[in-house]
C-alpha cells in the first residue's frame, strides 16, 4: 500500500517494544463480538487504476467550461488564474493546521490578516473575520449574531435573498428563540419587494436580510431599509452571492450595512459543484465581540517583530463551550488563501476590470433576450445576472436546451417550488461568456421555444 | 602543460562566525522579510489581462462604485513570490513529523488533488441541470456506499461542512426525531473531556448541558451516567475513540443504557481513523455520528479548513436527514432539493463539499477495504509504539494500549519549572511540530501525541529519541533550552495579551 | 468595610452603595486580562447572577452578583486598559458599584482574614 510506510518487520518489531504479541492485542478494549467485521468493499487499488475510475465519472459530467454556460444563482463561473491554483498547492499551505503555533505558522496568518483587511475593504467595512464554511451558513451567522447585539428576536428575510439561504437561516435557528419571517419573492417589482421589508420593520426586529444583487439579478440602493431599519435600532444584514459585483456596484457598507455576509467564491475558487466555498463576513468594530468565526490579529513577538496571531478566541466554542457564540470550529483557511491571491492579482484596477466586462457580457445578454420572442426581461438594474420570464415553464426549456448543449440558467422553481414562478429563468453572464455562447443560447432558445 | 588555473578557492572557510552581520536587505539568507500587500502593491498594479470596456453604458441603476476600494495589486512575479515566501513561514505534513492529537495530521496523496481537479468534478455547477451532472451524483452515491459500509450504518446525509456542522446536523436530527413522536426533552449529557463543540453544539438546539463524569482509567463512568439517564435526557455525546486516545470499552452497555432511557447516542467520530475497519459504530449501538473526512480520509487541513463532515444515522434517526440527497432511480441519480417529510431543512446552500468528497472517496479507493484497516492498525501501532519508548520518561496519563494517539500530563515536569508549553516550543527547535497540549482538559498540562500511520518506522525512532532528550534535558535542570523557545523558529514566541488587548484585525495605512 | 465572597470577589461598602471588583488571588489565576464585559447601568440581580465577564487571552470567567441589587455605576476605564484588573485589582480595577437590596445581607460575606484563610485553604 504505497500510503503506508512500515514493513512487516517494523510491525514486528514494534509489537515486541510494545510487549504485545499481535496488533489485536492492542484492540482489545473493543468487544470482541465486533472486532474485524467482514467489510465488503473492493480492495486496494494502484493510483493508475483509481484515477481511471474516477476520470470515468468525471466524464458523465458537463463542465461548465466545455459549452455555452449562463449558470449563477449563488455559484459564478469565472476564470481563476493559473498561479492561484499553483500557490495554494505548495504544502506548507495545503498541509499546513490551523496556525496555533504561530511561530510556525506566519505563512497562514499572514495571508489570513491580508484576507479580512481585503474583505474589509471590498464589503466597506471596519471588519472581517478569517471565514466561514460558506455565504449561506455565514448568513445564518449573522442572523444570530443581530440577535446577541440587539437582544431582539424577530429576523426578516427579504424576497431577494436566495431561497437556499433563508432555508439554512430558518434550519439553523429552529431550536434557538429566534423567529424568522420570510418575505415572497417578487422578481418582477424589485421596488415593492424593498417597500415590504421597510414596512415589516418593528420594534422587534433584530435585523433585516437583504441580498444585493437579489437572486433575480437585481441591483438595489439599499439606504431606505438601512435608515428605517436603524430608526428601529434593527442591524441591517447585507448578503453579496456573488462578490465580483463589489469591483463595480457600491459597497453594503456605503449603503449602511451593520453585517455583510457572502460568498467568495467567484474570486479565486472554482465552482466545485457547490463546495468548498468561501464565506466572508464583514461588521462594523463596535461589534467585533459579537462576531463569529476565527479572527487575526497583529502583534510583536519577543524580539519586537511584527507577527500575527489567532486572537479574541474567548468567543470561540473550545473555551466558552456552551456560551460560545457559534459552534463553528475551521474556517475555509486554503479557500480563503485563494480569495487572497486572486484578490492580489486583480487588484482593485483589475477587479473594476474584470466586473465591467461581467457587466457588458450581461447587457449583452439581456439585449439578446429582449430580441426573442416571448422573453421578457425582468431586470433592468443589475450586475452580471437578469431573469426572464418565458412563454413556457422554464424547467423544461432548461433541460431541452442542456440536450442542445446550453446551459441557460436556473428555472426559479428549482429554488422556489410552489411560489408561482414557474415561468422565470436566472441567468448569468461573466467574464467567461463569449459573444458566441450568446448567440448560439438565443438561436437554440427560439428552437425550444 | 596546460595551467587552466580556477577561479575561485574551493575550501570551506567562514563557518558560523559571521552570524554576527546584519544584513542591509532585512532577509536573513533564506529567511526572507515579507510585508503585507498593503505595503507592496499599488491600486495601479494589476496581474491580470481583461477586455477593454471604457466606453461602455451601464446599467447598473445608477449604482456604480466610484471611491476607492483600498485593494493594492501585484503583477504574477511579484505576486507568485509573495505567498511563496509567506508560505516559507509555515511547516506542514510535508516536511515533517506532526503529531498534533485529535487532528489526525496524515499524509495528503497528491492523486486526490488532482482528481478532484479534473473538470468533470471542479468545473460543475451545483445548479446545473441534473441530466448534465449525473456523475457527480454518481460519485456522492459511491461515496456514501464507502461510508455506510464502513461505519455499519444505513444513512448518511453529507452536506455538512465540517466536523461541527455535522454534530449540528446529528443533533438537530435527534431533536427532530424527539419531537416527532412528542417528546422534546431537555438536556443533552457530555463527558468533561469532551470536544468543545459538543456543548456548543447541543446548546445551540436548545438543549441544557450536563456534564459526566470519567473514571480513573478515563472511561465515561457508566454508574454515573446511568444515574444522569432519565426521560429529560435527549441524548448523551460521547467521543469514541475518546479524546484521551481511549477506546470505550463498555460503549455497548452505555448504548443499551442509553437507549433504554428512551435517549440517542450521538457520537462524535473525530477518532474514527483509529478503528475503520476494525469495528463499526453501527454494531456499538451509535444513533449518529460525523466523520471528519479532513481527518480519517485525509482531505487536506489547509491551514484551517475547508472541512466535510457527513454523518451517518441509525434507523431510528434516517428519516430525519437534511436536504439534499441523493436518490437513485431507474434511469440514473436524481436529487432532493426541497425539503419535504419528515427532513429537518436544510445546512448549506448546496450540496456540500464535493471538492472533499473526490478527495475523499479516491483515498479510500486507494487504500481498499484492506488498506484501511491496515492504516487503522498502523496508526495504533505507531502511537502505542511512542506510548511504550517514552513512557519511562514522561509520566502517560494512562495505562496502554491506547489507540491512534497517546496521553501525556506534565507531572513528569514537576519541579523543573518547564511547562507543557515551554515542552512544546522546545519541539519546534528540534524540527517538529508541537503536539496538542492542554487538551484534553481532564488531565494536568494534557500533551496529546498522534503521529498518525503516514510515519515510517525511521521517523518514529527519530521523533522520540528527540522527545526523550527533551524529557531527559527538562529534568536535568537545563530551563534555559524551554523558557525562551523556539529559539530557531522564524518568529519568537508572540505576544498574544497585546493582540488581545488592542485588537488590531486588519491593515490600516498610519 | 471590605468584604470578600468565595467566588473572590471584594466588595467596599459605603452606605448602601458597595464597590465590587475581584481579588488579587483571582487577578493571579487569570493571568492577563484583556477584556471585561460590564452590566448595564440599571440593571438589577439577585445574588449569584451572572454579571460580567472577564476574559484573559485563553479563559473568559463569570463574575457573578456577590449581593442582590441594582447596577449604579460601571468602571469605564477598565474599558480601554483591561490591564487595570492584573496592576489594581482592588482600587482602580474595580468592576461596578451595586446599590444593595439589602445591606444586612452583608453580614453572610466573609471579611479579610476570613477570605485570606479560605484561599490559603484551596492550595
Amino acid at each position: 500500500m504505497r500510503y503506508l510506510p512500515l514493513t512487516a518487520a517494523d510491525r514486528q518489531s514494534m509489537l515486541e517494544k510494545i510487549g504485545v504479541r499481535h496488533i489485536d492485542d492492542l484492540f482489545k478494549d473493543v468487544p470482541n463480538a465486533v472486532l474485524n467485521p467482514e467489510i465488503d468493499l473492493p480492495r486496494h487499488k494502484a493510483e493508475m487504476e483509481v484515477e481511471r475510475h474516477l476520470s470515468r465519472m468525471a466524464g458523465k459530467n458537463t463542465a461548465a467550461g466545455s459549452v455555452p454556460f449562463f449558470v449563477g444563482a449563488g455559484a459564478y463561473k469565472h476564470h481563476v488564474p493559473a498561479s492561484v491554483d499553483h500557490l495554494i498547492q505548495r504544502g506548507e499551505f495545503l498541509t499546513a493546521y490551523t496556525p496555533y503555533q504561530p511561530e510556525i505558522a506566519q505563512g497562514t496568518l499572514q495571508y489570513i490578516f491580508e484576507f479580512q483587511t481585503q474583505v474589509a475593504q471590498l464589503t466597506g467595512m471596519d471588519v472581517a473575520n478569517a471565514s466561514m464554511y460558506d455565504g449561506s451558513t455565514a448568513c445564518a451567522e449573522a442572523v444570530l449574531m443581530a440577535r446577541r447585539v440587539t437582544r431582539r428576536k424577530k429576523a426578516i428575510m427579504a424576497g431577494s435573498l436566495h431561497a437556499h439561504y433563508r432555508a439554512v437561516v430558518e434550519t439553523t435557528t429552529q431550536y434557538t428563540e429566534d423567529v424568522i419571517v420570510a418575505q415572497k419573492p417578487n422578481p418582477a417589482d424589485p421596488e415593492a419587494e424593498l417597500k415590504a421589508v421597510i414596512d415589516a420593520i418593528d420594534d422587534e426586529t433584530s435585523c433585516v436580510v437583504v441580498q444585493n444583487p437579489g437572486v433575480f439579478g437585481h441591483v438595489l440602493d439599499l439606504r431606505p431599509v438601512a435608515e428605517a431599519a436603524h430608526a428601529k435600532k434593527a442591524l441591517l444584514v447585507v448578503v453579496v452571492t456573488e462578490v465580483m459585483s463589489l469591483g463595480l456596484i457600491q459597497s453594503p457598507g456605503e449603503m449602511g450595512a451593520d453585517i455583510v455576509v457572502g460568498e467568495g467564491q467567484s474570486i479565486g475558487n472554482g465552482l466545485n459543484f457547490g463546495g468548498p466555498y468561501v464565506g466572508l463576513f464583514a461588521t462594523n468594530q463596535k461589534y467585533v465581540r459579537q462576531m463569529p468565526g476565527r479572527l487575526c490579529g497583529q502583534t510583536v513577538d519577543a524580539d519586537g517583530k511584527r507577527g500575527f496571531v489567532l486572537t479574541l478566541s474567548t468567543r470561540e466554542q473550545h473555551i466558552r463551550r456552551e456560551k460560545a457564540t457559534s459552534n463553528i470550529c475551521t474556517n475555509a483557511g486554503l479557500c480563503a488563501l485563494a480569495f487572497t491571491v486572486h484578490m492580489t492579482l486583480l487588484g482593485e484596477k483589475g477587479l473594476r476590470g474584470v466586473a465591467k466586462v461581467n457587466h457588458k457580457n450581461a447587457i449583452a445578454l439581456r439585449d439578446a433576450m429582449k430580441a426573442v420572442n416571448g422573453v421578457d426581461v425582468l431586470t433592468n438594474a443589475f450586475f452580471n445576472e437578469i431573469a426572464v420570464k418565458l412563454p413556457k415553464a422554464a424547467a423544461g426549456v432548461v433541460d431541452a436546451l442542456a440536450e442542445r448543449g446550453v446551459l441557460a440558467g436556473v428555472p426559479a422553481s428549482r429554488l422556489y417550488a410552489g411560489d408561482g414562478l414557474d415561468d422565470v429563468l436566472i441567468m448569468a453572464a461573466t467574464e467567461t461568456v463569449t459573444a458566441d455562447d450568446i448567440d448560439v443560447l438565443k438561436g437554440a432558445l427560439e428552437e425550444v421555444l | 602543460m596546460a595551467m587552466n588555473s580556477q577561479g575561485r578557492p574551493t575550501a570551506a572557510t567562514g563557518g558560523s562566525d559571521g552570524k554576527q552581520f546584519e544584513s542591509f536587505s532585512g532577509h536573513v539568507g533564506l529567511r526572507l522579510a515579507e510585508p503585507l500587500i498593503f505595503e507592496l502593491g499599488t491600486t495601479e498594479t494589476t496581474g491580470v489581462d481583461y477586455e477593454d470596456t471604457s466606453d461602455l453604458e451601464l446599467s447598473c441603476g445608477g449604482l456604480e462604485r466610484t471611491g476607492e476600494i483600498g485593494c493594492p495589486g501585484l503583477a504574477e512575479p511579484d505576486t507568485v513570490r509573495h505567498y511563496t515566501r509567506l508560505s516559507r513561514r509555515n511547516y506542514g505534513i510535508d516536511m515533517g513529523v506532526f503529531p498534533l492529537g485529535s487532528c489526525t495530521m496524515k499524509h495528503n496523496p497528491r492523486l486526490n488533488e488532482k482528481v478532484a481537479r479534473l473538470p468533470g468534478f471542479g468545473d460543475i455547477h451545483p445548479l446545473a441541470p441534473k441530466g448534465t451532472v449525473q456523475g457527480a451524483y454518481q460519485l456522492m452515491d459511491e461515496l456514501s456506499h464507502w461510508l455506510m459500509t464502513l461505519t455499519g450504518m444505513p444513512a448518511v446525509a453529507l452536506s455538512p461542512k465540517a466536523g461541527a456542522h455535522g454534530e449540528l446536523c446529528g443533533v438537530m436530527a435527534i431533536r427532530a426525531a424527539l419531537e416527532a413522536r412528542g417528546d422534546a426533552r431537555e438536556v443533552v449529557l457530555c463527558p468533561e473531556s469532551a470536544h468543545g463543540t459538543n456543548p456548543a453544539t447541543a446548546a445551540f438546539c436548545g438543549y441544557k448541558v450536563k456534564s459526566i463524569p470519567a473514571k480513573d482509567n478515563g472511561r465515561v463512568d457508566l454508574e454515573a451516567l446511568k444515574a444522569a439517564l432519565d426521560d429529560t435526557v435527549a441524548a448523551v455525546m460521547i467521543t469514541n475513540p475518546n479524546t484521551c486516545g481511549l477506546f470505550e470499552n463498555e460503549v455497548r452497555e452505555i448504548a443499551d443504557e442509553i437507549h433504554k432511557a428512551g435517549a440517542f447516542f450521538y457520537c462524535d467520530g473525530a477518532n474514527f481513523n483509529a478503528i475503520v475497519g476494525k469495528a463499526r459504530p453501527g454494531d456499538l449501538g451509535v444513533d449518529a455520528m460525523h466523520i471528519n473526512l479532513h481527518k480519517t480520509f485525509s482531505t487536506p487541513h489547509g491551514g484551517g479548513g475547508p472541512g466535510s463532515g457527513p454523518v451517518v444515522f441509525s434507523d431510528a434517526l434516517k428519516d430525519f436527514v437534511p436536504v439534499p440527497y441523493v436518490l437513485k432511480t431507474d434511469d440514473g441519480f436524481d436529487i432532493v432539493e426541497d425539503q419535504t417529510g419528515k427532513s429537518f431543512g436544510r445546512l448549506t446552500a448546496f450540496q456540500g463539499q464535493m471538492g472533499m468528497y473526490v478527495r475523499a472517496l479516491s483515498y479510500m479507493l486507494s487504500h481498499g477495504s484492506d488498506g484501511l484497516k491496515q492504516a487503522s492498525e498502523d496508526a495504533v501501532l505507531n502511537a502505542n509504539y511512542v506510548l511504550a519508548s517514552l513512557k519511562d520518561v514522561m509520566s502517560p496519563s494512562y495505562d496502554g494500549p491506547c489507540m491512534h494517539e497517546a496521553l501525556f500530563d506534565d507531572r513528569f515536569l514537576k519541579d523543573t519549572g518547564v511547562t507543557t508549553l515551554d515542552f512544546a516550543k522546545a519541539m519546534i527547535d528540534e524540527g517538529y511540530h508541537p503536539m496538542t497540549m492542554y487538551f484534553p482538559l481532564v488531565v494536568h498540562g494534557a500533551m496529546l501525541i498522534e503521529p498518525t500511520e503516514s510515519e515510517s518506522k525511521t521517523n518514529m525512532d527519530q521523533f522520540i529519541r528527540s522527545m526523550r532528550g527533551l524529557a531527559e534535558a527538562a529534568k536535568a535542570g537545563e530551563v534555559a533550552r524551554f523558557e525562551g523557545a523556539p529559539y530557531h523558529a522564524p518568529w519568537s514566541r508572540l505576544d498574544e495579551t497585546q493582540a488581545a488587548r488592542q485588537p488590531i484585525l486588519r491593515f490600516a495605512a498610519e | 468595610m471590605i468584604k470578600f465572597t468565595e467566588e473572590h470577589e471584594w466588595l467596599e461598602v459605603e452606605g448602601d452603595v458597595a464597590t465590587v471588583g475581584i481579588t488579587d488571588y483571582a487577578q493571579n489565576a487569570l493571568g492577563d486580562v484583556v477584556f471585561v464585559e460590564l452590566p448595564e447601568v440599571g440593571a438589577t440581580y439577585d445574588k449569584g447572577d451572572e454579571v460580567a465577564v472577564v476574559e484573559s487571552v485563553k479563559a473568559a470567567s463569570e463574575v457573578y452578583a456577590p449581593l442582590a441589587g441594582e447596577i449604579v455605576e460601571v468602571n469605564e476605564a477598565l474599558e480601554g486598559e483591561p490591564a487595570l484588573v492584573n496592576t489594581a485589582a482592588l482600587d482602580a480595577g474595580w468592576f461596578f458599584k451595586m446599590k444593595l437590596a439589602d445591606v444586612g445581607d452583608l453580614d453572610d460575606l466573609m471579611d479579610e482574614t476570613a477570605y485570606n484563610e479560605f484561599v490559603e485553604g484551596l492550595d
